[in-house]
């Protein structure tokens, strides 16, 4: 387990300084994840958010090397990259023990990067790839991704006087993950720090290509204030919305079982793209399907984990 | 030793004694003998290359970005729909300044689909800050692409070396080529002046720029290709005295007292020379400026070998579907404009989707240069 003490005596190699917006959840992963990294890494990322708060020429925040290209390339280039430093090492031009770890949002990851992304994981290059997830195109603006959840405001799913936000249910990024034979997935949220760290270290150390989905909560995408940040990604965990768990070696294992399941409004609530759902008629139905998907999700996971449980 | 190799054959033995360092390719119809024949060089031992067999086109130029970013010998081959793919990450390998050499089968783009041999997707790409080469032979081919290596080093702009899809790429041919040592100890191993691999000095490649600075990037990208022209003159200077093989950045074939010229690229500049010889024998005073350089410009040698002529006939084998003929044509056109006497100039558009183009076309278009006028703006050989 990571503990803060050995923590904080890492070097920061995300520097602070950068363009994020107050609270931003995106931006408090990227640190994280640097933090667990013990070894030389090199970045890769696509366009999104962190791109833009990060690297505006002539400021960079990064003190690792790094490389975007465009956004649906982070797993792409990464392969390149990775490729490249296989070849230098067999070579004998290059000595050093290398990582590497991509950045995506969740439109670079589970859309628009999909692809590259299920390619570059089935050739296993060896790399880490971390998906930012905040459950929308923060950076155009707020728009629906296939991580946005069902009846989520956002700017192409808006809350109408008709369609009540988004249609559709997200999309379970993890199973399709695993369903690769990843070497190690894993899914957690930027308050439990430590369990991020631990996984980051874990994911590093596979052999092969491995998969960490972080829930990044969005002050200005989720309406909700930047000091709530953490406090949201807490109880997305405790809402069982968001479930920390990994699957490490053909096993699953959950690490945070809620002492209490809270209901999913709890998350919901203080959050402004479901306010719609809290003040307008028909809402009250949404959040029961959202709650009702979520509870199915939840009891599919314990199953998995009973079948393919640790213990 | 001499061999007979198809433009496809020859091409991914170019690329076998370059050896290069990593190779990310995906097939597609004529180039994909270029990725199985490289396949089979990588899994018999018989390159080092680290060969990665991407899910797509798309994928196959970021991995070639990411890996010549990693300070990299990169190449990559490709065709028609597959370059179109690429399309946003050539600009990416043109603005990023990286090396990397792509051998392209041109081919017809879609729709309706077709598999044959026209320069629609070439010259589709003209803008993305790639160097281009066009091909008249597969001898062309196998010397270009080693020329091309040397060249994207030099200037740190990437490369495609275009031979015509099938007409070309499964065209059987004699090919000199050189032995392994010869090509390697000329092209030298890749030491590139940064890397993002370099762990001790952190780099950030491909930031984000606003209004201050991105025209400061693209104009130095600019003064790249701007300087290329010389680069290239050198090198395949120094290829000749290497190899023995001579090859300008335009040819001048007959050109010496002929009264009216055509300009092309590409492998109907082989029939062409048929029927420029026909011609001469029946006392016509005609000639052929073949282009091999599309990207840099060569803007100043058009302006050398064509100011004399009245009529000049230029052949395109695309359209740019803009009412006004193809790329070639309007590109001359402008580089001409600054002459202040300019021949006048008739556009030809031939051989889309491998439409046949005979000697009999090639001696019409050499007639209507010397007639001098046409009525059409564009005429399009041999459609029916
Ligand atoms: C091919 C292409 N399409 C669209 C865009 C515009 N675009 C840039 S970032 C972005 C959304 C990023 O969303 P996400 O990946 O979720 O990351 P976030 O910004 O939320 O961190 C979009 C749509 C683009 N850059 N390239």
């Amino acid at each position: 387990m990571a503990r803060l003490k050995d923590l904080c005596k890492n070097p920061e190699l995300f520097s602070s300084g950068h363009r994020a917006c107050a609270g931003c959840g995106e931006a408090l992963a990227v640190r994280q994840v640097l933090l667990a990294a013990q070894q030389p890494v090199v970045g890769i990322m696509p366009t999104g958010c962190t791109e833009i708060f990060s690297s505006i020429y002539p400021h960079s925040a990064w003190q690792i090397p790094m490389i975007h290209t465009a956004f649906e390339t982070a797993a792409s280039t990464a392969a390149g990259v990775e490729t490249a430093y296989r070849f230098l090492r067999k070579a004998g031009r290059m000595k050093e023990d290398v990582k590497f770890i991509a950045f995506g949002g969740d439109g670079g990851t589970y859309d628009i990067g999909f692809q590259a992304l299920s390619g570059a994981v089935e050739r296993r290059h060896k790399f880490l790839y971390v998906c930012t997830d905040n459950e929308g195109y923060m950076n155009t603006g707020i728009q629906r991704s296939s991580a946005t959840p069902y009846g989520a405001h956002t700017t192409t799913s808006p809350a109408g006087k008709v369609v009540p936000g988004k249609r559709q249910h997200r999309k379970d990024i993890m199973e399709i993950m695993i369903a690769h034979e990843v070497a190690y997935a894993a899914q957690t949220t930027i308050a439990f720090w430590s369990d991020l760290v631990t996984k980051v270290g874990k994911a590093l150390a596979a052999d092969g290509p491995s998969f960490l989905n972080v829930l990044v909560p969005c002050p200005l995408g989720w309406g909700h204030a930047g000091d709530e940040t953490v406090k949201l990604s807490r109880l997305a965990a405790d809402t069982c919305f968001w479930p920390i768990y990994e699957w490490d070696s053909g096993r699953y294992v959950i690490n945070h079982q809620p002492r209490e399941k809270l209901p999913v409004e709890e998350f919901m609530k203080p959050q402004g793209r479901f306010r719609h759902l809290f003040t307008q008629e028909g809402g009250a139905e949404v959040v029961a399907e959202l709650q009702r998907h979520v509870d199915a999700k939840w009891a599919l996971l314990q199953k998995r984990r009973e079948c393919f449980g640790a213990d | 030793m001499i061999l007979a190799k198809t433009g496809n054959e020859a091409l991914a033995y170019a690329m076998k004694q370059v050896n290069p360092d990593v190779v990310a390719a995906y097939p597609i119809t004529p180039s994909t003998e270029i990725v199985q024949i490289f396949s089979n060089y990588v899994h018999d031992g018989l390159v080092d290359t680290e060969f990665v067999a991407v899910e797509s086109e798309h994928s196959a130029m970021s991995a070639c970005i990411g890996a010549a970013a990693s300070g990299c010998r990169t190449m990559t081959a490709t065709a028609s729909q597959g370059l179109a793919l690429m399309h946003e990450m050539l600009f990416i390998a043109g603005g990023l300044r990286l090396p990397i050499v792509m051998a392209v089968a041109s081919r017809s783009l879609s729709s309706p689909l077709n598999i044959h041999g026209d320069h629609s997707d070439s010259l589709a790409s003209r803008d993305s800050g790639w160097m281009q080469f066009f091909c008249e032979s597969v001898q062309e081919g196998y010397d270009t692409l080693f020329q091309a290596v040397k060249i994207a080093e030099r200037t740190s702009l990437p490369a495609m070396v275009c031979v015509d899809g099938f007409i070309l790429s499964h065209c059987l041919e004699r090919v000199e080529s050189f032995e392994d040592k010869k090509v390697r100890d000329w092209l030298g191993t890749w030491r590139p002046n940064w890397s993002l691999l370099d762990v001790a000095r952190p780099i950030l490649v491909g930031p984000a720029t606003m209004q201050d600075y991105y025209f400061e990037f693209k104009r130095t990208q600019i003064e790249g290709m701007n300087r290329a022209m010389p680069v290239i003159e050198a090198v395949q200077e120094e290829f000749a005295r290497e190899f023995g093989r001579g090859y300008g950045v335009i040819e001048e074939y007959r050109c010496e007292d002929a009264e009216a010229a055509v300009v092309l690229m590409g492998s109907a500049c082989g029939t062409m020379r048929e029927a420029v010889d026909t011609l001469r024998k029946q006392g016509k005073k005609v000639g052929m400026v073949k282009l091999r350089v599309f990207r840099p410009m060569a803007h100043e040698q058009f302006r050398r070998a064509l100011a004399r002529f009245k009529t000049v006939a230029v052949m395109d084998r695309m359209d740019t579907v803009s009412s006004w003929g193809g790329a070639l044509y309007t590109e001359i056109g402008s580089a001409l404009y600054h002459l202040p006497e300019r021949p006048k100039l008739l556009s030809y558009v031939y051989g889309l989707g491998g439409k046949e183009f005979s000697p009999a076309d090639a001696a019409g278009i050499l007639e209507g240069a010397l007639a001098g006028h046409k009525d059409e703006l564009v005429t399009y050989v041999g459609v029916r």
